[in-house]
């Protein structure tokens, strides 16, 4: 590596500060967590696991916490099914309005997800659905549409067509050539964007604010309790999330990446 | 494949289903919300009708006019804040980083923090600035401070430090796209003649990169404009956002043909920055061909 100059130096300098920037609160929340104080401070007062036996012990929360993973999974499945019939439709035909079709797919991922929460909200009201986790499962999946959709059609656009071709010609019917030769090539894009899916649907805030009744997802808990003060059991149910966020995102990171590579 | 007469019937089978689902939940909602936001109100109860009173009153009351102008500052600052650290450091990963595992580490280390839980990513600045916070406890047992200062929370500069923190890596994740794609041998070839790096990186780079930053700015700045989190959490009481009154239109207030009115006017205002961001960017689109 040969020598940097004074203003290259300033610039990792300033690079590594907005790492540790991004870095830091997270860091803190963790911290934070295992120590053994109401008030979130330094110097730190030892360690403990009081926290975490607290959230264990919380059934509101746990509550919560079940409501969120029932209805990631369930928002995930449904965006899946819906979003890899539609990107396989995308990527194969060419039909009018397809360009209109797509931006409303990817509309709501640009918009704040409050706009999206009320059209909700206001059309779910119009036709009776009460709110509920149902809608909440019906409105994540529909939202998140546009992350299976453009990451599935990135990976199909590399498909080569003579395959297919090919696989027709020997008499393979449509439901075999997709399951032998598209699904295997598509397939670590599905799993990727059903991680991303997934993550985004447990963390979903906007959109669940409007659309859910009694019933609360965990963000939502979170969010109403923060409103009312800070407790270290947040800190401690947060470095949970945090921790399995970080798993989940560096797989599908990975996932989605390597169609770079082959 | 265009569509004929031997290839509708595939294509129908295969795109009816999500051309149904999201013709029915998610376009007929944005225009169930678009009606309602010129209905009428008497209290506690809606009525259907076709008026802009509800616009009127968005544009008339200074209530609502000073909290849309507020929320467009804070979504340009937190945008210009986003651009200024997100920038070098794309230029860092990009330029300066030699090893490709280094850097893809790096560039991946930045992204992640996007997808990990905005909600705790805004709280944890509420145990940072508050007045028991990590940030003030850290002074005051330096020594720097005497006693606690309630300075650093519940304002618009710890709105925007939140926004900013939260939205850093929407920022770098075009540029590093743009600047990672711009040929090596233009910038050697502008060194070569002799060109001093700021005036390589003003006349080369930076035209070449504009396209990251339209994109990354006007993710970035949509997003922060519709933001009701940072608000409730970090904002003080000159913190209030759209999407608060937002909230409140569909909370308290119960005004929901207002509310519809206030995020139809938020849609509109972020489908044309789309529109006018995707126009700059094939605009000032350089052929590199």
């Amino acid at each position: 590596m040969h020598a940097l100059k004074w203003w290259q130096r300033g610039m990792v300098g300033f690079s590594l500060a907005v790492l540790a920037f991004l870095y830091l609160p997270i860091v803190m929340l963790v911290l934070f967590s295992f120590n053994d104080s109401k008030v979130t401070s330094f110097p730190l007062a030892g360690f403990t696991l009081h926290w975490y036996e607290a959230f264990l012990a919380n059934q509101q929360m746990l509550r919560a916490l079940w409501n969120s993973l029932v209805v990631a999974v369930c928002a995930t499945a449904l965006s899946v099914v819906v979003g890899v019939t539609a990107a396989i439709a995308l990527d194969r035909y060419e039909f009018p309005g397809k360009r209109l079709f797509q931006n409303a797919i990817l509309l709501p991922l640009s918009l704040p997800g409050i706009v999206t929460g009320i059209a909700m909200l206001n059309f779910y009201k119009q036709i009776g659905i009460p709110q509920s986790l149902t809608a909440v499962v019906i409105g994540h999946a529909t939202a998140l549409l546009g992350v299976v959709v453009s990451q599935v059609m990135a990976r199909l656009a590399k498909i080569n067509r003579r395959q297919l071709e090919a696989s027709a010609d020997l008499g393979a019917t449509p439901v075999e050539t997709f399951r032998r030769v598209t699904l295997p090539t598509i397939r670590s894009s599905i799993i990727g964007s059903a991680l991303l899916c997934f993550t985004l649907s447990f963390d979903e805030i906007p959109v669940t604010y409007f659309l859910t009744g009694r019933e609360v997802t965990l963000p939502i808990y979170i969010y109403s309790t923060l409103r009312r003060g800070i407790t270290p059991e947040i800190n401690a149910i947060g470095t949970v999330i945090v921790a399995v966020s970080f798993v989940l995102i560096v797989l599908s990171v990975t996932l989605l990446r390597d169609r770079d590579q082959s | 494949m265009t569509l004929t007469r031997r290839t509708f019937p595939g294509f129908a089978a295969l795109f009816s289903m999500p051309f149904a689902w999201v013709l029915l939940l998610l376009v007929v909602p944005y225009g169930i919300m678009i009606s309602v936001g010129f209905w009428t109100r008497q209290f506690p109860l809606f009525y259907p009708d076709f008026q802009f009173g509800n616009y009127a009153q968005i544009f008339s009351d200074p209530q609502y006019t000073t909290v849309i102008l507020r929320t467009l500052k804070i979504a340009a600052l937190v945008t210009l804040g986003a651009l200024s650290l997100g920038y070098p450091l794309a230029y860092f990963l990009v330029f300066t980083v030699r090893s490709a595992a280094l850097r893809n580490l790096l560039y991946m280390s930045v992204v992640v923090p996007l997808w990990v839980s905005y909600l705790l990513r805004a709280y944890t600045w509420k145990i940072i600035l508050g007045t028991d916070g990590a940030l003030n406890s850290l002074l005051v047992s330096t020594g720097i401070v005497s006693a606690p200062l309630d300075i650093f929370l519940y304002n618009q500069t710890a709105m925007v430090i939140t926004l900013v923190y939260i939205f850093v890596p929407f920022m770098v994740m075009p540029l590093f796209t743009v600047l990672d794609n711009i040929p090596r041998r233009l910038i050697e070839a502008s060194e070569d003649l002799g060109v001093g790096p700021f005036m390589t990186f003003w006349k080369v780079i930076v035209p070449l990169s504009l396209g990251g930053v339209i994109a990354g700015s006007t993710m970035t700045f949509c997003l922060a404009f519709g933001d009701f989190v940072a608000p409730v959490l970090v904002g003080g009481p000159d913190g209030t956002m759209v999407a608060n009154l937002l909230q409140t239109q569909f909370g308290a207030a119960l005004n929901w043909p207002l509310g519809s009115a206030l995020a139809t006017l938020v849609l509109v205002i972020v489908l044309v920055l789309l529109q006018i961001s995707s126009r700059l960017d094939t605009a000032g689109r350089v052929e590199l061909t």
